[in-house]
């Protein structure tokens, strides 16, 4: 048999998938080892153990200084800032992307300028959006809308360009206002896009939440990540790294699984990973 | 499947070959690699390279030493830390916390400067220091501007618990001081008198009240230096070659470094002004020889075993040794990092190198 036409049973694919994580960790823990027999101490490559030991010791021992629990409020806080942030650029998509998708008027006027916009880095103004919004929570929900919004703004609007012409006119034919075809055409055809141009968004959300919260801080995942740099804790940094992606991969799943629940016709048709 | 196995854990060691390289290599080597970033006192550093005086001490003893500029100071000390250099300019509290506090025994080789107002707190309205009560401060944590805040805040009886402090990218310190939300900043030069010349600025405690507590410092590894004396002899030699034409004012040579530090040389000198630079090795030797040194690596192990930054498990301040010229210890004495050893700063003061 052709290795193309050779599927793995469900037990060998979990295995196969398993295959790099488990092969990264042992060269991980070799070259860790090599290290630390000519420097116990060394900071660079920390043994398993520590590792595990500085995790629990930020989940479950309570700081000396502020007596709290240093993961989650790191957690707590950075999901906040992350979720105020794509709400924001999720409503900007939703409602600038259908009006410019729908409305040539508006099209003309905001999808030049807006496909410009996406072009600007935005840690580049960053100090205009200190000036603007502070050094607070503002600043760092700023970042991540100004850096993931005007991309999810686009893929909306194409959203709704890729509808076909034929659907409208039949709508329009059979008499349906502006509102009443956005709400009971554009919208059903829309939103699983709109998800997906969400789920697409956390990736640069998330370089952007670490990069706003390296800046000007007192708490956060990106937070505690430069901080202890400053000492080369490794220790500390490299389960936060696992962590954060740990969150990112849940989120990730998360939301296709409640897009594959909410809307079930548009994903009727081939696999998706 | 056997076969495939021992295969896979060879190309696994392969590939960790490359992390696995450490520092410690202690054999007789003749190429050497050393590091700085950009700061008023180390700028030497890059014009040795430049000027070709480390290339004639190098050459003298026949080896090979590279000075390499990193830009960003605390890479530059995880890069030395981790093996890659064999020396690298830093603080004494730098020192003490990243290499010594990770295991990498580093001896103190060149005492270069201390700060003497290149740190200072400024506040915005304000005009004294305990006013700094209740603020919240910007500053980059766990850096020498934290251990200044925590020093200034003892002699106005005041502690780390009656103000707020905000972790703040340096790159960024001048922008954030324009928000409004910001009152009070502690930062370094150029950034404080950046910042200080601001209208509403104060500087209202600077490092000139502590003086000698904030030390650059150019450290190595002491097994490679142990290996290797002619490496420590060829940096020494250079080293104060250059801090005579820094003394006898070079034009020359200061606009060299005043250029590559972005600014031109009356800003330099400036900079020179609040830095107390030690530019014959008699002065540095008789500083690192001084009482008063025991004394200020006291503060700062405490202060970074209070900020819990010692290292996992250290168990007190005392956890990593300090070895003094005198042969006295501060600390664990099994366990000493960090060596201040000014015996080759004394060739240099007695003309033998």
């Amino acid at each position: 048999m052709r290795i193309i036409n050779r599927k793995p049973s469900r037990v060998t694919a979990l295995a196969l998938g398993l295959l790099p994580f488990l092969a990264t960790i042992l060269v991980y823990a070799i070259a860790s080892h090599y290290r630390r027999l000519d420097n116990p101490a060394d900071k660079l490559l920390p043994s398993l153990e520590s590792m595990g030991n500085a995790f629990w010791r930020m989940a479950a021992v309570p700081d000396r200084r502020s007596g709290d629990l240093l993961l989650w409020v790191d957690t707590a806080d950075s999901l906040w800032r992350l979720g105020s942030g794509m709400a924001i650029a999720t409503l900007l998509a939703l409602t600038l992307g259908i009006a410019i998708g729908f409305i040539p008027h508006v099209r003309s006027a905001l999808a030049p300028y807006i496909a410009t916009f996406s072009l600007i880095p935005p840690i580049t103004i960053l100090p205009i959006l200190f000036i603007t919004f502070g050094l607070g929570e503002a600043s760092k929900i700023a970042l991540i809308v100004v850096g993931t919004a005007p991309v999810m703004v686009r893929s909306t609007a194409q959203a709704v360009l890729d509808i076909p012409r034929e659907m409208i006119i039949k709508a329009e034919t059979l008499g349906a206002s502006v509102w009443q075809m956005i709400t009971r055409l554009v919208l059903p055809q829309v939103l699983p896009k709109l998800l997906t141009a969400l789920r697409l968004g956390l990736v640069p959300a998330w370089i952007f939440l670490i990069s706003a919260e390296a800046i000007a801080s007192t708490t956060g995942l990106g937070y505690r990540i430069f901080l202890v740099r400053r000492y080369l804790a490794m220790d500390v940094i490299l389960p936060y790294v696992v962590w954060i992606t740990l969150l990112a991969f849940l989120l990730d799943r998360l939301l296709l699984a409640l897009s594959r629940r909410t809307f079930r016709w548009h994903h009727l048709g081939s696999d998706a990973l | 499947m056997l076969k495939s196995i021992a295969k896979a854990t060879l190309l696994a060691a392969a590939l960790s070959l490359p992390l696995s390289m450490s520092a410690t290599k202690a054999e007789e080597k003749t190429d050497f690699k050393v590091c700085w970033s950009i700061y008023v006192g180390w700028m030497p550093w890059g014009y040795l390279q430049d000027s070709g005086i480390m290339k004639k001490w190098a050459d003298k003893y026949g080896i090979d030493v590279e000075i390499v500029q990193i830009n960003d100071y605390v890479e530059s000390i995880n890069q030395y830390t981790a093996g890659e250099y064999d020396g690298c300019s830093m603080t004494n509290m730098d020192a003490l916390s990243i290499p010594a506090g990770g295991g990498v025994d580093t001896t103190a080789l060149i005492v270069g400067d201390y700060s003497n107002g290149n740190d200072g707190i400024i506040l915005k309205d304000k005009t004294e220091l305990a006013d700094i009560k209740g603020q919240t401060v910007n500053l980059v944590e766990l850096s020498v501007s934290h251990y200044l805040l925590a020093r200034a805040l003892d002699t106005v009886g005041l502690s780390e618990r009656d103000l707020t402090v905000v972790n703040t990218s340096d790159a960024d310190m001048i922008a954030a001081y324009a928000t409004p939300d910001v009152t009070s900043v502690v930062t370094w030069n150029p950034l404080l008198s950046e910042i200080e010349a601001q209208p509403n600025a104060t500087k209202v405690f600077d490092s000139s009240g502590i003086p000698g507590e904030i030390i650059d410092i150019m450290m190595v590894n002491t097994e490679t230096l142990a290996a290797n004396p002619d490496f420590g002899k060829a940096l020494v030699g250079a080293w104060y070659e250059v801090m005579g034409l820094m003394a006898s004012g070079d034009a020359d040579a200061l606009t060299e470094m005043a250029e590559a530090s972005g600014t031109d040389l009356d800003g330099y000198n400036a900079q020179l002004a609040t830095t107390k630079m030690f530019y014959t090795p008699a002065d540095a030797v008789e500083f690192t020889k001084s009482s008063e040194l025991p004394t200020t690596m006291k503060f700062v192990a405490e202060f970074l075993f209070d900020k819990g930054i010692l290292g996992e498990g250290a168990p007190s301040p005392e956890f990593v040794g300090i070895s003094f010229p005198d042969g006295s210890t501060y600390g664990d004495v099994n366990n000493v990092k960090l060596r201040f050893d000014p015996s080759f700063m004394e060739m240099a003061a007695q003309g033998s190198l």
